[in-house]
Parts: C-alpha cells; structure tokens; sequence
C-alpha cells in the first residue's frame, strides 16, 4: 500500500534462500515428520468418535457385547498415535539438527573469509548472537514450530471433518466461530510480541549494567558513585517491573479469553444441539462428542497462532542471518589466485612460490570507510628482504595501517602492495599469512594450554620446538613461572596471564611459525623493562635475514633497525637509521628527547 | 541465609496468597462446567433423576424448574459460559496478581545484588570472577523468577486440581474415581523419572552449547591472529568439532524426548480409554448415567496434561534451590561497614606511609614501606610489574583496607583508618591502568562524578588529558555511545577519558597508577606538561615504570619486590648508580643504541 520505492526488494519472505542448500539433506525426515504428524492429530482427533461409539453401542443398548473388539481397535489407534509422536520427535530434531548446524557453519565460514574492517564496525556480541541465537531460532522455528503448525492445521481439519460427519450443521456453528477465536488471539500475540522485545530489550539493558559496574567496581569505588549507579539502576529495573506487569495481564487476559470463546462454543453446541435432540433429531453421543471436538478445537487454535507470529518475528532473524552471509568480500582472492593458489579452506601448497621477503608500497592510498581524511597518502616504501624497517610516529600517524595493508587485512584504495616484486592481489591471502609472524601489542591467547597457544604458530609442532620456540622469545621463564608449567590454562582469551606475560606467549608463538617476514606492532610494550632488555637481544638474533616491520612507542626497542620512518598524518615525514635521524634533529630526534626526558 | 532472599519478599506475599486463592477459585469454577453439560444431558434433555447437591436444587428451582429449562435451552448454555467467564475472572485475578508480587520481588532482588556489590570490598571481587557474579545476579536471578511466577503456582494449582477433581469424583462414583486416581501416581512417577533423566541429558546440551559459543567467541575475537597465521582451516575444523558435538547430543535428546512424549501420550490416551470402557460398563449395567459418564471423562482429560507437566516442573525446581543459594551467597556477605563518626579533615597535607606492611592472599606484598608526599608536591613511585605499587594507591584510597598493626598511612597527620571512607576516596583522584568506561556517552562518562552537566567543563579538561582532539574526531563527537553499542576505545584513549574524568573533580589529591602506560611518549609528556596547570595546589602522586613519565617529580620512590629501595629527587638517584639508573639507561637505550 504505502508504495515507498526503495527498499531494495526487501519483501515479507526475504532471505529464506539461505536455507535452500540444506534442505536437499533432509527430504527424507521432512516426508517423516508431516507423515507421523498426520497419523499423530488425526488419531488424536479420531478420538470423540470412539466416545461415541462407545455411548451408543454400549452405554444407550445396555450391553457390553464387542467391548473387547471396542478396546482392541482404540489400543491400535492410541499405539499409532504414540508412535507416530516418537517418529515426529526423533525426526524434527534431525530437521533441527541438520538446519541449524549447517546455518551456523555457513556464518562461521562466512565470518572466517570477510575482510578484518567487518569486525571493527560490528561487535563480537553482535555477531555472535547472529551466528548462535539467530540460527537457532530459524532452525527450531522450522522443525518444531511447522510441524506443530501443520499438526494443530491437520487436527482441526480433521476435527471439522468428523464433525460434519456428526452433524453439518452445528459443525458449520463452530466453524464460524473459528476464524473469531483466530482473530482475538492474533490481536492479543501482536501486543504480546511487542512488549516481549521491549522486555528483551530492557534485559540486555540490565545484563550490560551489571557487567559495567561488576567489571567497573574499582573506578566506582574510587569516584565514589556507587549511589549514582544504583539509582540509574532503579529506573531500569522499575521499567522492567513495569513492562513485566504488562506483559503478565496481556497473557493473563488472553487464555482466559479463549477458552471462554470455547465455552461459548460449548454452550452453543449444547443449546442448538439440545434443541435438535429435543425435536428427535440427534443423538446423545453425536451431541457429546460434538462437545468434546468444541473443547479440543481451541488449544490448536491457540497454537496455530502463536506459530505463525513466532514466524513473524523469525522473519527478522532470518534477514540478519541473510545480510551476513550476503554480506560482500571485499577483500577477496581473485578468481586467478584462488584457481592456483587454492582458497582458505582448501589451499594447494604445492602450487605455492618461496617467499623471500621484499615488502614494497607502491603510492599507496588507503582511507578507513567512512573516515574523512587518508590514513595514508602516497606511501611508498621498499622493504628489502632480510631488512627490518621500524614506523615512528603518533598515536593516529598511520602506522597500524602499514601493518593492516602489509598483512593484508585491507586492500589500498589506490597504488599497489608487492611482495616479492608481485601484487598482493595476485596472490592468495592464505600463501601471504602463511609466511608472516605477527605479534600484536594486544596480544589474543586462545583458551587451552600455554603449550598449545604456542603451537598456533605451527601446528604440527613437537614440544621440544615449542619449549625452544618460547626460549628464544623469554616466554620459558614465564611458563616455568605458571603452577602447572607449560600445561597451565591460559584462560578465555589467555586471562589467567598479566598483558605482558600474554605477549611473551604470542611472541614465541610467531617465533614458532618461523616465517620470512615478520610484524611486531607494540610487541612488547607491556613487559616490564628489565626483561624488555633481555628480549631485545633476542629479537634481533630472530630478526636477522628476516624481513621485518616493527612498530614501537619505546624508541629504545628500534633503534637497531635499518631503517626508521617517521610518519604524521599518512605521510612519511623523515627517514634513516637511527644516528642519521638524530643527526638531522627533525621530529625524530625531538622524540628521542621526550623519552629520554632531555 | 535465605533470610537475605525473604526481605525482599515483604509485601509481596499477600498477592501471593490472594493468587493462589483465586487460582483454586478458578479452578472451581472450571469444574462446574461438566457438571452443568452433564446436567443439561441427563436431567434436562434425558429427563433421567439426577440427584442435585439442595443449592442447585434451589437454583433450578429459582430458574423455573425443569421444564422451564427444556423449554429454554438457552438458559443452561449461559450457565455453561458464566461457569467459564467466572472460572476466567479468577484465573486473571490469579495471574496478575502472582504477576504483580513475583516482579516487585524480582525488582527489589536485582537492586539489592546491584548495590550490595557495588559495596562490597574490593578484595571480595578480586576473589570472586566476574562473569560467575554476573551470572548470579542475571540466569539465577531469572532461575528464580521462574520459580516463583511459574512453578511455584504450577504445583499448587495441579495439587489443587487433582485433590478437587478426585474429590468430586469420589462423591459421584467410587469404582470409577478409583479407575482415574490409578493413573495419577503412574502419570506421576513416569513423568519424574523420564525428566529427571532428560535434565540431565539437557545440562550435557548446555554445555556442549557453551564450548561452541566460546569456541565461536575467541574465534571472532581473534580474528586477526588467525588471519595473521592463515589459520581459517584449523579453526573451521575446531568448530565442526563442536558444532557436530552439540548436534549428536541434541539429536540423541530428541530421542529420549520422543520416548517421553509418546509413551506418555500413549499412558495418557490409555487412562482416557479406560475411564472410557468401565465408564460404557457401568452406564450399560446401569450404576452411572451419561452425563456422569461424560463429566468424568471431562475431568480425566483436564487432569492428564497438568499432571504429566508436574514431573518436568519438579525436577526443573531442583535447580532453583541452587541458584537461591548462589544468590544469597552475594547478599549475605557483609559490605564495607558503615563509619559513624568518622572524620572528614582536609586532605590538602602530607601523605606519610609509616611501616606499612600488607599481605595479599597469604602473599607479603609490601614490607615496612615508610615514604612522604609533600602536600602540594609531586611523587612519583617507580616500580615493576609485581613491585606492589599498585597497592600503594589502593590502600590510600582505602580500597584495600590497611589491618591494625600493620604501620599507618596519615594524611596531614590524621590516620586514614579514621577518615571517612566516601569522604577519602571523593579527595583522592586515583586513575587506573586499566580504568573502566560505562555504556554511555563520552560527555556522560566524563562528567559522571563531577555531575555538572557542563559541555564547557568537560571539553576543557578532555583537552587537558590530551583527548579532546580525539574524541571530535568520533562522529558523534562527544555524544559518542562508549560499549558494546557504541564505540570500542583504544587502551590509550580509555585512559584519558580516565584522566579527564578525574580531573573534573579538582581531588586534593590525585593518583596516577599506571595511567599513561598505553600512551605514546609524546601525549604522555604533552598531558604532563597541562598537568601542571590542572592540578595546581594538589598532591600528586604518579605510579609508572617509565622513567619519562615520572622523572620531573619533586621526589621519586623506587619499589622493589615491596620495599621502598631508592628515594630522591631524578638527579640524585642517577647519581646513586642503583636500580633507577639501571632502568633508565635501558629505557634510554643510551649506548645500547645504533650499533646493536
């Protein structure tokens, strides 16, 4: 109606397509739960028809003569019914199971290949509630809830069946009174859902509370606004009391309402089919089992309705889980390098060239999206191989973004990246990470082992090589230090250790990879001088015939290197060794003097 | 201990009972209606005798007797609705007001966890991890919200139900009523066996669920190791691991859960069926009529549901028990206590550690530490990791509470024990290494103790802690959301925040711990050069292992393995040729430099 035009062809099913190639697996247990689904309603809804036969073969003759024949065939339906439900069980589970996994691999994969800006603007939370909460709703919702769905649909069609067998007539009756009882508790679900989202809504408000002043308990303590806190509290958890309330009389007001509708019901089968039995014309049990279906019709209607806003509100779900993984590549192996050099998950090392180590920016400019300026503005640099090239600069001059192109976690805007002489480009990214060894000041331990945190470097490694890996980057005092030595767990995301202890670990993990180029970004900027000393020595014996880009705030960690450039704002302002630039006396030297406090 | 949980329950109790109250009404009400349609089967269209209870008798009669009612159909369908409009009014009643006490409960339970923890000491939270508290007060708070709203007036009500509906039927037929009342404890104990072993196959779930989450968490988290060590093949097959793990344990839950539900429909269908059978046997010999033979299978198909639900609400309560303790854990440990008395000097004089010795865990962390920070004056404290100068800043602020015996720390004489404990911490501006922002906006967060409101002020000292550029450069500017929603800050930026923040109070006192250590050199000495101007007249007290940051104060304090080793002014302790030398000479590279 409203005719607004671009909205990029977002209609009311979009993006159901991502369940497409998974569907093909499960045809079989699909046949078997709508199979079992209708043998389960429709011997549930058989049900009133042996109540009648019983009230008229045994209760109205007096006899009960073909009561065991009677038993026997209700026994057989019953059995098929509980059958049936087992089927439906086991089999909307493998639905589930088959769907939901499959989802979730998809995002993961997705997320393992989408370039490394996707995860500066959405945060973990985010896409981890995609990947976990989103899938398995879409899953549960396609089992369990069309199952029920086509279960509650077959038990009142068949329930409506009989009936008009019974008699069309007050069949006819109830039926009207369907599509109202259908309405109401329509109308009532969408107010409940409504609420239902503020109410989650208000929950991650609180969840997140907690965890600012729970993680933040020390910075309130010392600034003294414990009270501040709580009262901001309050007003959330008033809300909360509030919306609760309201959600509470909605439902509260709902079942009452329909199962009044269903005595209504009753009460109309009762009258107009009292009235019929008075003229003669209908019997005691069609009367009683004509009760019996009123009563039973409201639950599945109940259910069919709930179903179906469940799939309204999935319907979201679904679009987030579309949009990721529709989400572009933008840094992406071309069509050339992925057909020589194999892709992420399927790499063909034996088509691979050796690295040698010649890092070259040819006029490179790159721009973060949506930031105004360059982060780098005609950058050019050759690194030879075997050189170590270290970046000074402020905070912001661009040197993490050396690092992101080097590593190839962005593509430049404009100018090229070479190794070797080569487009990175023309190349796959795997062939690339391969031959890095990259430490971050904000070193990422996974949970697990010190052992096997170091063994992330080279997967196939002996202990041997790891312990001589860690030797080489001090990371062994440390490890002895641990109670349980190199078996020790590290912790989620390696909380166990101190920030300098974790970058230790994630030196000798790079050490361990033993690659031609190596990326040290404020390797060691947390640990603490004196070993920071003992390090020094051996990063320059592991640096050696390597190449390397080092990234460092104390001056004193660099100025070994073979060449230091100075960059401010994108631009590289001066370059040399250390003695030339202090010699020149620019913005070099100036530095210098700050950290030594001249 | 429990005694904590029930404070929060005064007042609420009474919604309680006028809930359960109204749920059996309700109940009651559901129940007449079969007796109505059995009525109406029997006396009214069968025109068999029926004995009446003497108030339907009187009603009848009120209506116009029998006959009347042949006549008017219409009058025992309006009973059958009114039975259900009554039945609902209180079923409403019920809910709303179980509603109503369960979430005030719920509200005072989470403002109560929210600001004991706050006051609770420091060194409780330092023992306790922060995600077990959070959780605490989010899934046990919520595991018991359930109890109370859910199943709570589940098991009243089915208790209520099944005792009613036996009752009744007892009075209108014992050999039937017994037929039905042998179902119930089958029902029963089957339902508690099979939930009781499902629930354990559950947790099995939940926690293969938990490693795929966390597997998927670190994954994303270090995204750029693993990108940086082409390691996307390894992590998929991690992932596979446990993605498939979850799903092997979900599908074999399924079929224990398709057992559970079928049979149980089967035993469920079966007691149906038997009510069924004797109930034809006994019409056909006679014993009952019709319409009792349709009221008791009325009653038998009301009570199988709620009864089969009873097992799994049982064995899902036996949590609850658990998580009502973990909560009380929290609210029964006693917060910083209160200082009636205490004095409120002004905080403008000396700072004098005399002999302080303190112990952490078992662990000495300093010994016999005695310096002076001159009122007015700047002291810097140098130290590495595990040097115990963090706890220097700690005790001061009273955040770790300093033991008798163990020296004193006095500020301008008076001993820190007797000052207020609010009234210190307001005049000692401490700044951590690792402060902590809060999910609002930059402006929010800067302004958060000073509470001036003031876009002025808060530019003003953003600038003075060398943020200010940074921060116009967010697209929101200073309305700029800090968190999960909002922007993630650099380690660096957090702590100028910090700084910015703390300074906004204009403290008497300010303590650096370690608060420019993830700055560069130039900001960090571009902050100290405004902070001469920002904090004129108070106490300044920076805590860093670099040399740079700390060498200009008036006197500096090295730390060593929780001794004071060295104290002077920088060129004093140069000249010494003791730790601080060292430490300099490797943080200036000088003579280390080129050629290495």
């Amino acid at each position: 109606m409203s005719g607004r035009p671009g909205r990029g062809g977002a209609h009311a099913l979009s993006g159901w397509h991502i369940l497409r190639p998974h569907l093909g697996k499960i045809k079989k247990n699909i046949a078997i739960v709508v199979a079992a689904m209708l043998v389960s309603s429709l011997s549930e809804a058989a049900y009133p028809l042996f109540t009648r036969y019983a009230v008229r073969e045994f209760i109205e003759k007096g006899s009960v003569s073909g009561m065991g024949a009677y038993i026997a065939a209700c026994a057989s339906v019953i059995t098929a019914g509980g059958v049936a439900v087992i089927f439906w069980s086991l089999h909307s589970i493998v639905v589930e199971m088959r769907i939901g996994p499959a989802l979730k691999r998809d995002c993961f994969v997705r997320l393992q290949m989408l370039p490394v800006q996707y995860y500066s603007s959405n945060s973990v939370g985010y896409l981890l509630a995609r990947v976990m909460s989103d899938t398995d709703r879409i899953s549960g919702l396609i089992a369990w809830g069309l199952s029920h769905a086509l279960w509650s649909l077959c038990y009142i069609i068949g329930s409506l069946a009989f009936m008009f067998m019974l008699n069309a007539r007050l069949a006819l009756l109830l039926a009207a009174a369907l599509p109202i009882a259908a309405v109401t508790v329509w109308l009532f679900q969408r107010k409940i859902i409504a609420v239902n989202r503020r109410i989650r809504h208000i929950n991650s408000r609180i969840s997140g509370a907690y965890n600012d002043s729970i993680t933040g308990v020390k910075t309130s303590k010392s600034l003294v606004i414990e009270q501040r806190n709580s009262a901001e509290f309050k007003e959330i958890t008033a809300e909360m009391y509030r919306q609760s309330v309201r959600l509470s009389t909605l439902r509260a007001m709902l079942i009452p309402a329909v199962s009044f509708l269903g005595s209504l019901a009753v009460g109309a089968v009762l009258y107009r089919g009292g009235a019929l039995r008075q003229a003669g014309l209908l019997e005691f049990q069609v009367l009683s089992a004509l009760v019996q279906y009123a009563v039973g019709i409201v639950e599945p209607v109940m259910q069919m309705s709930g179903i179906i806003t469940d799939f309204v509100s999935a319907q979201a779900c679904v679009e987030r889980v579309a949009a990721l993984l529709g989400e572009p590549l933008t840094v992406t192996d071309s069509p050339q390098a992925a057909a020589k050099y194999g892709g992420i998950f399927d790499p063909k090392p034996e088509g691979w060239e050796p690295i040698e180590g010649r890092v070259t920016f040819d006029h490179v400019y790159f721009k973060y999206p949506g930031a105004a300026g360059y982060a780098l503005e005609d950058f050019s640099l050759d690194i030879p191989a075997g050189a170590t090239v270290a970046i000074v600069g402020e905070t912001g001059a661009g040197k993490s973004t050396v690092v992101n192109l080097a590593c190839r976690f962005y593509d430049p805007e404009r100018g090229r990246v070479l190794i070797d002489g080569r487009d990175c480009r023309e190349r796959s990214q795997l062939w690339l990470h391969s031959s890095l060894g990259y430490v971050l000041q904000d070193p990422h331990l996974f949970s697990g082992t010190v052992m096997e945190n170091i063994r992330y470097g080279r997967l196939g490694a002996s202990d041997e090589d790891v312990v001589s890996a860690a030797r080489l980057a001090c990371a062994d005092a440390v490890a002895l230090r641990l109670e349980d030595g190199y078996a020790t767990q590290v912790g989620e995301g390696g909380d166990m250790l101190s920030t300098g202890e974790k970058q230790l670990m994630s030196f000798a993990r790079a050490v361990l990879a033993d690659p031609p180029i190596f990326i040290l970004d404020e390797a060691t900027s947390s640990v603490d001088t004196e070993t920071e000393a003992l390090i020094q020595n051996a990063i320059s014996n592991i640096l050696r015939g390597r190449t390397s880009i080092v990234i460092a705030h104390r001056l004193s960690t660099i100025s070994g290197a073979d060449m230091i450039i100075v960059l401010e704002g994108g631009k590289i302002i001066e370059r040399g060794t250390h003695s030339e630039l202090l010699e020149m006396g620019g913005k070099y030297s100036e530095l210098y003097n700050d950290s030594i406090g001249k | 201990m429990r005694a904590h949980l029930l404070v929060h329950m005064r007042g609420c109790w009474r919604r309680f009972a006028v809930a359960v109250a109204a749920a059996g009404a309700s109940l009651l009400a559901g129940f007449l209606m079969p007796q109505v349609v059995g009525f109406t089967v029997d006396a009214v269209l069968g025109g068999a005798d029926r004995a009446l209870p003497a108030a339907a008798e009187r009603l009848v009669s009120a209506l116009g007797g029998m006959s009347r009612l042949r006549e008017h159909l219409i009058i025992c369908a309006v009973g059958v609705a009114a039975c259900a409009a009554l039945s609902g009014a209180f079923n409403y009643i019920s809910r709303t007001q179980l509603a109503r006490g369960t979430e005030r409960f719920i509200e005072r339970l989470r403002d109560a966890l929210f600001s004991h923890a706050q006051l609770l000491p420091l060194e409780w939270h330092m023992r306790n991890q922060t995600g077990d508290i959070i959780q605490r007060c989010t899934s046990d708070v919520e595991t018991a919200r359930r109890f109370v709203s859910e199943q709570f007036i589940e098991v009243v009500r089915t208790a209520i139900l099944v005792v009613a509906a036996l009752a009744i039927m007892f009075s209108m037929n014992t050999a039937m009523a017994s037929v039905v009342a042998a179902f119930i404890p089958i029902i029963l104990f089957y339902s508690l066996f099979f939930s009781a072993r499902v629930s354990r196959e559950f947790r099995s779930c939940d926690e293969a669920e938990g490693e795929l989450m966390s597997t998927v968490q670190e994954n994303l988290t270090g995204v750029r190791v693993v990108r940086a060590f082409g390691r996307e093949r390894h992590e998929l097959a991690r992932f596979d691991e446990k993605n498939d793990a979850l799903a092997d344990k979900w599908i074999k839950l399924g079929g224990t859960l398709g057992v559970f539900w079928g049979v149980g429909d089967i035993v469920s269908a079966v007691s149906v069926l038997a009510v069924t059978a004797s109930g034809a046997y006994l019409a056909a010999s006679g014993d009952i009529t019709l319409g009792d033979f349709l009221v008791f299978l009325s009653y038998c198909m009301t009570m199988a549901w709620p009864v089969r639900q009873l097992g799994r609400t049982l064995s899902e309560m036996s949590k609850t028990g658990v998580s009502l303790r973990r909560i009380a854990d929290i609210l029964g440990h006693p917060a910083e206590p209160e200082e009636p008395g205490a004095l409120r000097p002004s905080l403008g004089g000396d700072i004098a550690f005399n002999g302080v010795s303190f112990a952490y865990d078992g662990l000495t962390v300093l010994r016999d530490v005695s310096f002076t920070a001159r009122g007015g004056a700047t002291l810097g404290i140098l130290g590495a990791t595990g040097s115990g100068k963090s706890t220097l800043a700690y005790l001061l602020s009273r955040l770790y509470e300093l033991p008798d015996g163990c020296g004193e720390i006095t500020i301008g004489g008076v001993d820190i024990r007797k000052i207020d404990r609010h009234y210190l911490r307001r005049g000692v501006g401490l700044i951590l290494q690792e402060p902590a922002l809060f999910s609002k906006t930059i402006f929010e967060n800067i302004d958060i103790a000073a509470c001036t409101g003031d876009i002025g002020a808060v530019r003003e000292r953003a600038r003075q802690a060398a943020v200010d550029s940074d921060i116009m450069e967010f697209a929101d500017g200073y309305d700029t959301l800090v968190g999960e929603r909002g922007v993630t800050l650099s380690g660096g930026q957090k702590q100028r925040v910090a700084i910015a923040r703390t300074l906004m109070l204009s403290t008497p006192i300010v303590v650096f711990d370690d608060s420019m250590s993830s700055l560069d050199m130039t900001t960090d000495a571009l902050i100290r050069n405004s902070l001469r101007e920002s904090t004129r007249g108070a106490t300044v007290i920076i805590i860093s292992h670099r040399i740079s940051t700390l060498m200009k104060a008036d006197s500096i304090v090295v730390m060593e393995a929780g001794r004071v080793a060295e104290t002077g002014t920088h060129e004093q302790l140069l000249a010494g040729g003791g730790i601080y030398r060292r430490v300099y000479e490797i943080q200036s590279a000088a003579g280390s430099g080129a050629n290495a």
